[in-house]
């Protein structure tokens, strides 16, 4: 039983706050691109929907870069208040790719972000739409940092040990190792789906009550066919992610595919109850031999189960394996929705089908927690590691945090989270709700003449 | 290596380039950000919802980059001294906590004030964030010049070792000095009543912070033997003091001419000097009195990496479009409404 101290405290809080603050990046990449384009295509055709839906995606996203900044802000100080000894062991290499996040991502957005929100009249056109690719540019910069300091806590690699303390030896390796360069295009386009779904469902809603017609036209198509371009790209990035962990966490794929022993051919356990005291899967679905199909691409490899590493070593296999199986079941749901939406746009019944905008209209989360879930199945499932084979979770915590202290700020970031996110949550509905409807309009001024007769 | 070792060792290029971005970029955070900030407090000080909402349209452009610099140094601290970093943010734990709520109130009231439900929270959360910001970051202040308690690398003192006399007088006038940073922007960008609201009250602002700052003084001569006894080594550093006053008269000058550039631009004089002033009676440790820039310095081969991409081409880029930006944004502001 692990006792409530400074260690767990820690854990969980920033298990918190980093589940609160994924949603905004994985949001704001997409938007920060959506924006660019709708800028560009305003330029480029003159037509106003392509200006009232930037008008429209801009309000939403200062309101979610906002939220992402503040909670962002939390995340940067988080690693020397509760994980000291990670920060000072490791510093040689997270510090300057955490650097670098701050000198070309957070700097260049923030900087040109205020250019976007309030520089319309003083900029000219060009600059404007090159204010809002700086923006964008930045956005994906920032998950590039991100994901090298998290792949390489996931496989450490191109680094020594010096005095107990881990100094680069190869920045090539960390930076453009295999492993980042599959789980960065992963994250970016789990981004860009996440936003696709929200740019789909938003104009499916204004579709379903009749409003704004042209512009909801112009969402729909942008966000099922982006959808639908994309998934089958991520689906491949999902499985080339699977065969680093296979490769280099073996551990962490037993406890995603719930296999507590060593098995040839190694059987599937589709879904079932991962029972850690007994070690078997209770109401399991299993499937023979498809085990080690999806691990190396035979019928009879043999794969290594749970009990086969020493019981430190041992990840928790529930979350994993859960997780793992939420986030792969909503890529096919997606991938079923983008596409039917494909064959209704080419047959010319999409807007009429109102079975798909309601499918589409609740679609909305799917990308967000397909992200969390995913996550959720990349850091719990590294556990007992902080560093994977370098550093354990529990020898990276402050040493002079107190419980108290590690108590007290868990306490205040929930009260204050819950307060801040659960009013952004009904300023997001009223704003995505109300934004583009005739009366909001009427109320900007926009010409309602370009508009298709109901 | 002995203690007097280690304040001997002379830092590497590379450890002094760092600390030297680092330095530059808390100057540019307390000085961008400190304004912000300023102004959210003297938000507090007006119910008029006229006023109230031209300050914040006077900040809105900027607040998110200058919150940023504050991540740049933070950033920079866990890249180029992961020690300091490992050592500075547990040894203020809660006031750091304390800092990112108010963050968080101070930056979300932007997006939320004026979108219906409890304006009257998003408003307090802003003047009371700005407020609670600024005196965490200069009872921070206050706190190193008494020194940190560190053993085996790591910091080895309580919780509220910050919450003493001397950090509060430097917290209080940390938030004066913010506010007249505040009040010298509202002077410069507004074209409307607030600015002849904000030349009403700047020179209370900068009396009060004279005052605190001066208390302050006296203790750290009683308390601090450390910050002293590196001062009268260095007696040019008076140099410093000078400037602040000099700069102070310089404010309260262009206040009584309504000089619309002058409070401003003499209040971030005044904190350069006092800066300065820090820095002298601070060097070479940058956890004072335990860990030096020598000795927290990461490794070269991190030093470099940062040196050659973030040092030499991506900082003088960001120079360059923080200065066009600020450009762009140059002379009155009509905030729209007013």
């Amino acid at each position: 039983m692990m006792e409530l101290g400074p260690l767990i405290l820690s854990r969980i809080q920033f298990a918190f706050v980093v589940s609160f603050h994924i949603i905004f990046p994985s949001f704001t990449i997409g938007l920060a691109a959506w924006l660019t384009v709708l800028e560009a295509m305003s330029l480029a055709t003159g037509l106003p929907v392509y200006r009232r839906l930037f008008d429209f995606w801009l309000k939403v996203f200062a309101l979610a870069f906002a939220m992402g900044v503040v909670s962002g802000i939390v995340m940067a100080f988080q690693f020397g208040t509760n994980w000291s000894a990670l920060s000072e062991r490791t510093g040689a290499i997270q510090g300057p790719l955490l650097g670098y996040e701050a000198f070309t991502a957070f700097l260049l957005e923030a900087s040109f972000f205020g250019v976007m929100m309030f520089g319309r009249e003083r900029a000219p056109r060009w600059f404007y739409l090159f204010s809002c690719l700086m923006v964008a540019l930045g956005t994906m910069a920032s998950s590039y940092w991100i994901m090298c300091n998290n792949s390489w806590m996931q496989v450490p690699l191109g680094h020594g040990v010096v005095d107990g303390k881990i100094v680069p030896e190869d920045w090539k390796a960390i930076l453009l190792g295999a492993v980042q360069l599959i789980r960065w295009p992963h994250m970016l386009l789990g981004a860009f789906l996440t936003t696709s779904l929200c740019v789909a469902a938003t104009g499916a809603w204004h579709r379903l009550r009749g409003e704004a017609w042209e512009d909801s036209h112009v969402m729909l198509d942008w966000g099922i066919g982006l959808a639908a371009v994309l998934i089958p790209a991520q689906i491949l990035l999902g499985h080339l992610a699977g065969e680093i962990v296979h490769k280099y966490q073996p551990a962490k794929f037993a406890a995603i595919e719930a296999r507590w022993q060593d098995e040839q051919p190694a059987s599937e356990v589709l879904i079932g109850w991962p029972d850690a005291r007994k070690a078997e899967n209770l109401y399991a679905i299993t499937v023979p031999d498809l085990g080690s199909f999806i691990a190396t691409g035979t019928w009879d490899s043999k794969e290594v189960g749970v009990e086969s590493f020493p019981p430190e070593d041992r990840p928790p296999v529930a979350v994993p394996f859960f997780a793992f199986r939420i986030m792969f079941g909503l890529g096919v749901a997606i991938l079923a929705l983008s596409w039917t939406g494909l064959v209704l746009r080419t047959l010319g019944g999409l807007e009429q089908a109102r079975w798909f905008l309601w499918l589409t209209l609740f679609s909305f989360p799917a990308g967000f927690i397909a992200v969390i879930a995913g996550w959720f199945t990349a850091e719990v499932g590294r556990q007992p590691w902080v560093v994977y084979g370098l550093l354990r979770t529990r020898d990276a915590v402050t040493p002079s945090l107190s419980t108290p202290e590690a108590t007290a700020s868990l306490i205040v970031f929930i009260l204050v989270y819950s307060l801040i996110y659960g009013f952004g949550a009904v300023y997001f509905h009223r704003l995505l709700r109300d934004g583009l409807t005739k009366r909001t309009r009427a109320a900007a001024g926009y010409d309602f003449h370009a508009e298709r007769p109901q | 290596m002995t203690a007097a070792e280690v304040s001997q060792a002379a830092p590497s290029f590379l450890a002094l380039f760092w600390a030297g971005v680092i330095a530059f970029s808390i100057l540019a955070y307390v000085v961008l950000d400190g304004l912000d900030l300023g102004v959210g407090i003297l938000f507090g000080a007006t119910r008029d919802p006229d006023l109230r909402g031209e300050m914040m349209g006077l900040i809105a452009p900027f607040w998110d980059g200058a919150e940023t610099w504050l991540v740049v140094v933070g950033a920079s601290l866990f890249a180029a001294f992961p020690s300091v970093y490992a050592i500075f943010l547990p040894a203020f734990y809660l006031p750091v906590l304390l800092l990112l709520i108010g963050l968080i109130f101070r930056g979300v009231a932007f997006e939320f004030r004026g979108r219906g439900g409890p304006s009257w929270l998003w408003s307090g959360g802003f003047w009371l964030g700005s407020a609670l910001a600024a005196f965490v970051q200069g009872a921070a202040v206050g706190a190193m010049i008494l020194g940190v308690q560190v053993k085996n690398g790591q910091f080895a003192g309580g919780p509220f070792d910050w919450l003493r006399p001397l950090p509060v007088l430097t917290g209080i006038g940390l938030m004066f000095g913010y506010a007249l940073l505040g009040a010298g922007w509202m002077i410069l960008k507004s074209p409307t009543r607030l600015r002849d609201w904000a030349y009403e009250r700047a020179p209370f602002l900068a009396i009060a912070m004279t005052i605190f700052l001066l208390f302050a003084s006296l203790l750290t001569v009683m308390q601090a033997h450390g910050v002293m006894s590196r001062l009268i080594e260095r007696p040019w550093a008076a140099g410093f003091f000078l400037a602040g006053l000099l700069a102070l008269w310089g404010a309260l000058l262009g206040i009584a001419r309504r000089h619309d550039a002058s409070p401003l631009a003499f209040a971030i004089l005044f904190f350069i000097a006092a800066f300065g002033f820090l820095a002298t009676a601070f060097w070479p440790y940058m956890i004072p009195y335990s860990v030096t820039v020598a000795s927290a310095a990461a490794p070269e081969k991190s030093l470099s990496f940062l040196f050659w991409g973030a040092g030499v081409v991506v900082l003088p880029v960001v120079l360059i479009y923080s200065i066009v930006i600020h450009a762009l944004f140059r002379g009155k502001l009509r905030v729209a409404g007013h």
